[in-house]
């Protein structure tokens, strides 16, 4: 295994300090170390989203990279046409695409396009960060909202559980598709380094804590992802070409008895708040459901 | 393989096709719809075939088409598609985006009204929707046009003074599907009039950093590395260079007729026996068509009367009408679309622009041919005589009238 080190990581920072997110937001995290891990030869493309603030305005470009912003559906098919462009000019394997979007922007209005470009195998890297609803717009509800969880438009909380776009992704039958997590950036350089380096479609879906959306205090992003991670809510793996592999970090939590408690991650949470039991014996459910097939897949 | 000028016997839709290989298109991004499907069939078998070396994309959808179209020409590819209706308004959101953003894209657009109820049939509803988007529009009226109309928009499109997408559009069926000949061009006398792209962005240049397409404010931003644009004054810029582009395409044209001897009026409308009359039938495509027919018929029952065929319907071409128009007694408008709720665009469009001519002429418009409906020389000849009636009687009437409609027949 090769194990990338904190003294490995690129020096070198891809954006610009003094953006617009905010306190304690997990996107940005993420979006660093995405960066760092994909280099100077990368072309963006982000739709509609809270990852559009970031940016900035008109005339000052606040990644070190170019970045295509695209109408909020169109992810998928406006990294195919960067793609195109550069197959065109033959500089498809110097360049490497990357679309960057919302959970909204992917489970939900741009699932189409995505479907469509994994389909035609399109060579790019798409990266979902979930922070779980429409943030930019006020915090409504996505495809992507767990169950149980407030938002602007299901005051009662969520009555289904999100949308699984992993699996969707991975029926596509393309290259790499792995989860990722805001408090582990060291993991996803590792992820967006190694989908980098590969052809085909790589789909990372990384889940992105948000302090004003989920309600909890800013300081607390770190160890709120954390506690996605070690409930088991949210494992973190890769699938290289089907192949599944289990990230070190998660590798602990196949033994069911040492994995937190899945109310210590909902209940640190204001959009949690006033949980029915019936959605925590789900949520406990649906974890126990999830490592067993990981346990099955990883025992194959 | 050298090619040399010859006569082909092909559809409306091969006539885009052939134009859209002979400009080296770098990548074409489309999806299928009747009546425009043999656009990107032809152009399958071009690339199939190795005559065509674009990169072509067969996405999902029209949406995706656009998307894609757009995200090609961003990072700096030539790109051109075709599209009909539906397929249009699935575009519709990506269409200001292109203009805004400069684009110099081509969408060939063969007409077809939209649903509900469905229709596959020509009218020209697709081609008003876009009207208010930043395009530039041409309506061509036969497939040599199709051919020769393409090749000038890539090159008034992506002149530096201009970087406008254009929609070239033509009748759905009455030219996508009718055979004709038209004339190719030698391929080394096309790339001497379309050089490649000099495009203002190229995203693959990658020591050019770019943010393309970002947020903007009501205001301007002032900033100590220099000061951007706000909203306002990128959409000001659009509209100067879409009114400058009336220039250059008067230019492209002269320079067409020039090097290929082929000429379609001034550029912007073309005249049919004009000369000796002042009562004018004003159209476009598919309509004008029809009219030169019908103008011949009135003529022969004693109606002295000349045709003005539209071909830029986009920037409209305000002061060359009102130039032409401003000795004119009467002009007859005949409208294959219609501003629900108001009149026929065509119509209105005109009489706005004529607005304040002394001694403006007396305008009348109809509706014709939605959805497929047939538009024969009698409708002209009903419409006209009825017209200079109402004229003759300084009668002024608005409300809108559809000529070919049968409801007698019909047990309502
Ligand atoms: C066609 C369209 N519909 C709606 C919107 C409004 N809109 C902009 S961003 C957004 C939500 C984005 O949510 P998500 O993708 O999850 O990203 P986040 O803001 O949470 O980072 C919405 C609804 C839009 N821009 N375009
Ligand atoms: S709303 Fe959430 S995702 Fe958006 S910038 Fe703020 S913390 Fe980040
Ligand atoms: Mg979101």
């Amino acid at each position: 295994m090769n194990l990338v080190k904190v003294m490995d990581v690129q020096e070198e920072e891809y954006i610009y300090p003094g953006t617009r997110m905010c306190a304690g937001c997990a996107m940005a995290l993420i979006y660093r170390f995405a960066l760092k891990a994909l280099g100077p030869k990368t072309i963006l493309t982000v739709p509609a989203s809270c990852l559009t603030v970031l940016h900035g305005m008109q005339g000052f470009c606040t990644t070190k990279v170019s970045v295509l912003h695209t109408p909020f559906a169109t992810t998928g098919a406006s990294a195919s046409g960067i793609v195109a462009s550069l197959e065109e000019k033959g500089l498809n394997n110097e360049i490497c695409v990357v679309a960057f979007a919302g959970d909204g922007g992917t489970v939900d209005i741009g699932i189409q396009a995505l479907s469509g470009a994994a389909e035609r195998g399109t060579d790019f890297i798409y990266a979902c960060y979930d922070n779980e609803a429409y943030m930019n717009t006020g915090v409504q509800r996505s495809g992507a909202t767990p169950q149980g969880a407030h938002t602007t438009t299901t005051p009662g909380g969520k009555m289904k559980p999100k949308k699984n776009m992993l699996k969707i992704m991975e029926a596509h039958g393309i290259a790499y598709v792995a989860t990722a997590n805001g408090s582990y950036p060291i993991d996803i350089y590792e992820k967006f380094k190694k989908a980098r380096t590969m052809i085909g479609t790589k789909y990372i879906h990384i889940l992105s804590p948000c302090p004003p959306g989920w309600g909890y205090d800013p300081k607390e992003t770190i160890k709120i992802g954390r506690l996605a991670v070690e409930t088991g809510f949210w494992p973190l793996y890769e699938i290289i070409n089907g192949k599944f592999n289990l990230s070190r970090e998660s590798k602990k939590y196949l033994d069911p008895s040492k994995r937190k408690p899945i109310i210590d991650y909902l209940g640190a949470q204001k959009r949690f708040k006033g949980i029915s039991d019936e959605d925590i014996e789900d949520y406990k459910t649906y974890i126990n459901n999830l490592w067993d097939e990981i346990k099955k897949r990883i025992d194959h | 393989m050298k090619e040399s000028k010859k006569t082909i016997i092909v559809t409306g839709n091969h006539a885009a096709a052939h134009a859209l290989r002979q400009a080296k298109v770098g990548v074409i991004s489309a999806y299928p719809i009747t009546p425009q499907s043999p656009v990107v069939e032809k152009i399958s078998d071009f690339i199939n075939e190795g005559k065509m070396k674009a990169r072509f994309l067969m996405v999902e959808s029209e949406h995706s088409a656009a998307a894609a179209c757009c995200a090609a020409s961003a990072t700096g590819s030539r790109v051109g598609t075709a599209t009909s209706s539906h397929g249009l308004m699935l575009m519709y959101e990506m269409l200001p985006w292109a203009s805004g953003t400069r684009l110099p894209i081509i969408i060939n657009l063969a007409t077809r009204s939209c649903g509900a109820p469905w229709s596959v049939w020509d009218d020209h509803s697709d081609f008003i929707a876009a009207r208010d988007v930043g395009w530039i529009q041409f309506m061509c009226e036969d497939n040599q046009e199709i051919y020769d109309t393409n090749l000038q928009a890539f090159k008034i499109a992506e002149d530096p003074r201009v970087y406008v997408p254009a929609i070239v559009a033509y009748d759905g069926y009455i030219l996508s599907h009718t055979m004709m000949p038209i004339e190719v061009e030698m391929q080394e006398d096309i790339d001497a009039f379309l050089p490649p792209l000099t495009h203002h962005l190229n995203l693959s240049d990658i020591t050019q950093i770019k943010g393309v397409g970002p947020v903007t404010t009501p205001d301007i931003v002032k900033r100590t590395e220099g000061t951007a644009p706000g909203y306002y004054e990128f959409r000001y810029s659009l509209q100067k260079a879409l009114e400058n582009s009336i220039a250059i395409i008067k230019e492209v044209h002269d320079e067409f007729v020039d090097k290929f001897g082929r000429s379609y009026g001034n550029g912007l409308f073309k005249t049919i026996l004009t000369e000796d009359t002042d009562t004018i039938i004003f159209a476009m495509g598919s309509v004008s068509s029809q009219a030169r027919n019908a103008i011949k018929k009135l003529r022969d029952i004693g109606i002295k009367i000349g045709l003005v065929s539209l071909r830029l319907f986009r920037p409209f071409p305000v002061n060359q009408l009102r130039d032409y128009f401003k000795d004119k007694k009467n002009i007859i408008v005949f409208d294959r679309d219609i501003g629900y709720g108001y009149e026929g665009v065509l119509c209105y469009e005109l009489k706005a622009a004529l607005y304040g001519l002394k001694n403006a002429p007396f305008i009348k418009g109809y509706i014709v041919g939605l959805g497929g409906r047939d538009i024969k020389d009698e409708h002209f000849i009903e419409g006209v005589q009825k017209a200079l009636k109402q004229s003759e009687q300084g009668e002024i009437v608005h409300e809108t009238e559809f000529l070919g409609l049968k409801l007698e027949e019909l047990e309502l």
